[in-house]
């Protein structure tokens, strides 16, 4: 049975279609699109908010979309346990409609950094992850202005306490540093889940390394994760999810 | 009635923009400005007719949308007298 993404468009999203490709082409799954206006996820098993600058990033970023119609959608699925995965700008929606803890400020040295960087995925007990190996050094590309993770000195420590803290920037060998980290984020933060772990959000791209034939397939895994936790029956699908 | 609402980030959160700004300002000789934090600024025009009614109007909005809690507070001014 082929499992169903949804892509949630936005007024100013331009990863959606990298991640339907991902989700269609590369993996071999169903994918839609769905407009920022509708309110049915369409029996989606999966939903992605993809990476772009959904409303011209105006006020702050993701600050406007939250409020879109489909985000009461994406905010059911999510409390009825669908996994739900926000990349670059989606994770920024999802820490504006507060699915997420924390806020994103400007990049330490106010760069809009693109390139490939390595992240270490750190928690394997999330549908988007599920397929990695504890520790597993992914590289794959960011592309952000505004990925310097905040959060306060309470909420960071119930992020550790729950092992919230899903991807860690890091050097090739996996190891965290400064050096290692391309915009100042909290603790080399790179991607987060909620209590719950069905929602992740994270700043770099895996939909944009699914093929050795645009520099690395690692970001593949991310997306594989999803069907095999389907195939764990770890995941609340389409029939529950569903509002 | 018009509010304006100042923006800026809490004291506890870095704000990369203002440390860059204060970094050029050194660089052209300003060694008497010792810190700049750099925040937005909201101008409402506010269909209301007392000051306490714009003050709520412009707070519940900052609330909402203009601040986010997580980062940044808000300072509001009603102008105008009512009708």
């Amino acid at each position: 049975m082929k499992t169903k993404f949804a892509v949630i468009v936005f007024p100013g999203s331009n990863c959606d279609h990298d991640a339907y490709y991902a989700a269609k082409d590369v993996l071999g799954q169903e994918a839609e699109f769905v407009w920022h206006k509708e309110t049915d996820l369409r029996g989606a098993d999966a939903v992605i908010l993809p990476g772009g600058f959904s409303h011209g990033d105006y006020l702050r970023t993701g600050a406007i979309a939250r409020f879109s119609p489909v985000m009461d959608a994406v905010r059911r699925f999510a409390a009825a346990g669908g996994p739900v995965l926000g990349i670059c700008n989606g994770f920024q929606i999802l820490l504006e409609a507060g699915l997420l803890p924390g806020a994103m400020l400007r990049n330490r040295e106010l760069k809009f950094r693109c390139e490939h960087v390595h992240v270490r995925v750190d928690e394997t007990d999330t549908p988007f992850t599920l397929a990695c190996r504890p520790q597993q050094v992914l590289r794959i590309p960011i592309a952000h202005g505004e990925g310097n993770y905040f959060t306060t000195p309470d909420e960071l420590r119930k992020l550790e306490q729950n092992r919230q803290i899903v991807f860690r920037y890091v050097d090739a060998s996996g190891v965290a540093s400064d050096e290692a980290n391309p915009n100042g984020s909290i603790v080399s933060i790179a991607g987060i889940c909620n209590e719950r772990r069905n929602v992740v959000g994270l700043m770099p791209h895996p939909e944009r390394a699914c093929e050795l034939a645009v520099g690395s397939a690692d970001g593949r895994i991310i997306f594989e994760s999803v069907l095999a936790a389907r195939a764990a029956g770890v995941l609340t699908t389409a029939g529950s999810a569903s509002a | 009635m018009r509010a304006r609402v100042f923006v800026t980030l809490k004291p506890s959160v870095f704000d990369p923009q203002g440390k860059t700004i204060v970094d050029a300002l050194h660089t052209l000789g300003y060694g008497g400005v010792e810190d700049v934090r750099q925040g937005k600024y909201f101008e409402l025009e506010l269909a209301a007719h007392s000051s306490e009614t714009a003050r709520s109007m412009a707070s519940e909005v900052a609330d909402k949308l203009l601040a986010n809690p997580v980062i940044e507070s808000y300072r509001i001014e009603i102008d105008g007298t009512s009708h």
